[in-house]
């Protein structure tokens, strides 16, 4: 049976994880490759590294950086942060990538998700979105959230699809860095709306929030992602799947 | 040792960082001089049925890979252009295995691509030595070989497709082993014991 996937997030500055992480007899590391290696011991099932670096020489950093996963690592990984062409694609899925994920530069201009698909195929095409609740409709947003625009919410995921994204990543910046949980209406409804995976992001704070937007009467999405609460040891993945499992989630549980 | 058949069809970088860290000995070529002098080969492949067995054709690796006497595996696409025809863009293939290559019907619960982490069933290939059944490997595609004598694992996703094939020399899995975790690089690593 296909298993719901459970995806850590890490933010890389200049090559390194932000602010570090701390696991249980790891303390406070910031190299990512040694994280992204506890991370598939404990059986993560992918990756997102995200580059927040502000500086053209932070960017070669993360490219190289990504050529390090790609040789460590061997569960799948996604890259994203300042994606703005073809070009920076390539790149990185050069150095090994297995997906890349576009924002901004996609709602700046859609055609880019299909000329990534034309040269790279839909599957490595992950299509971030972000959005909050203005005048009572779901509006997305972009640069990480301060910019409203006037889209609605689900027009735009219809057409990310159409345009040949192979999976959406969607942040809810209501509840983003609540804990109180992630907007599982919304992921419903994608799930009834859409014909590609949906990736659920933004709000998770324990074990239960996790199985609401995976359960098929809860927001139904494919995978979870979340930063926080696994880099603090909040939550550990090992013991989360156990729970998912046991409450008949289909999770991947052993190695 | 062993060679990575490269024909500009996809990433073959993830093979390549999977062998290294087994310690393999590879090569990646497109020559044929040079792929004949090797033990076992894999034939790797992401992207559309049509455009590989194009490349295959025209460089005469399609001959090359139904007649080399010695293990091969093809992975994912590599796997369904072993087969004998595939419904992505009507392509006829290598027809090593006698199975069909068609497109995941249209059911609403589930998603096309299949992709992630998904069990695999009646493991009967030396290349599941020491791995458990049911285990999980990563996926990623959108159509399925079909299930037939050749069948050396299945899978189910809305219908129960072929996740791995076997046929003299010739093995083929759907998934990728190289981003399944341990259990991939099990069967990588008995791939590489083949043909000793």
């Amino acid at each position: 049976m296909l298993t719901k996937r459970i995806i850590p997030c890490l933010d890389i500055k200049d090559g390194k994880t932000v602010k570090g992480i701390n696991f249980k007899g790891l303390e406070n590391v910031g190299d990512p490759v040694m994280l992204a290696k506890e991370y598939c011991r404990q059986m993560a099932d992918e990756l997102v590294f995200l580059d927040i670096s502000a500086t053209i020489e932070g960017r070669r950093t993360f490219a190289s950086l990504v050529s390090r996963i790609a040789a460590e690592i061997n569960i799948p990984f996604t890259v994203g942060g300042g994606i703005s062409s073809v070009e920076d694609a390539a790149l990185l899925l050069k150095a090994g990538a297995d997906k890349i994920s576009i924002n901004s530069a996609a709602v700046a201009r859609p055609a880019l998700i299909s000329e990534l698909r034309d040269r790279f195929g839909s599957q490595c095409v992950v299509v971030a979105v972000d959005a909050r609740v203005d005048g009572g409709n779901w509006k997305i947003t972009t640069h990480g959230g301060t910019r409203l625009t006037g889209i609605e919410l689900f027009d735009w995921v219809c057409k990310v699809q159409n345009y040949g994204a192979g999976e959406i990543l969607f942040t809810s910046m209501d509840h983003d860095g609540t804990k109180k949980g992630y907007a599982c209406d919304v992921y419903q409804k994608m799930s009834e709306i859409l014909t590609i995976p949906v990736i659920a992001s933004g709000g998770a704070g324990c074990e239960k929030d996790i199985y609401d937007v995976l359960a098929s009467d809860g927001g139904n999405a494919d995978a979870a992602l979340a930063a926080s609460i696994f880099h603090y040891g909040e939550i550990r993945i090992p013991d989360l799947k156990k729970y998912l499992d046991r409450l008949g989630i289909p999770v991947r549980l052993h190695l | 040792m062993t060679g990575i058949i490269d024909y500009q069809a996809g990433n073959l970088n993830s093979v390549e960082n999977a062998l290294r860290r087994l310690g393999a000995d590879y090569l990646i070529s497109s020559e044929l001089p040079v792929l004949s002098g090797c033990d076992r080969l894999i034939l790797p492949g992401v992207g559309e049925a049509s455009w590989a067995m194009a490349r295959l054709t025209e460089s005469g690796l399609d001959g090359f890979i139904r007649t080399f006497g010695r293990p091969v595996l093809g992975i994912c696409l590599g796997m369904q252009l072993m087969c004998r025809h595939s419904e992505e863009n009507d392509t006829e293939c290598l027809g090593i295995f006698p199975n069909v290559v068609r497109r995941f019907p249209d059911i609403p619960q589930f998603k096309v691509p299949h992709v992630g982490w998904n069990s695999v069933t009646g493991l009967k290939s030396p290349l599941y030595d020491g791995i458990d059944e049911n285990s999980y490997m990563y996926f990623v595609h959108s159509y399925y070989a079909d299930v037939n004598e050749w069948t050396a694992a299945s899978t189910e996703y809305c219908v129960k497709f072929s996740a791995s094939l076997k046929k003299d020399n010739y093995f083929g899995c759907q998934f990728h082993p190289e981003k399944s975790g341990e259990a991939g690089e099990r069967l990588l690593s008995n791939f590489l014991k083949t043909g000793i």
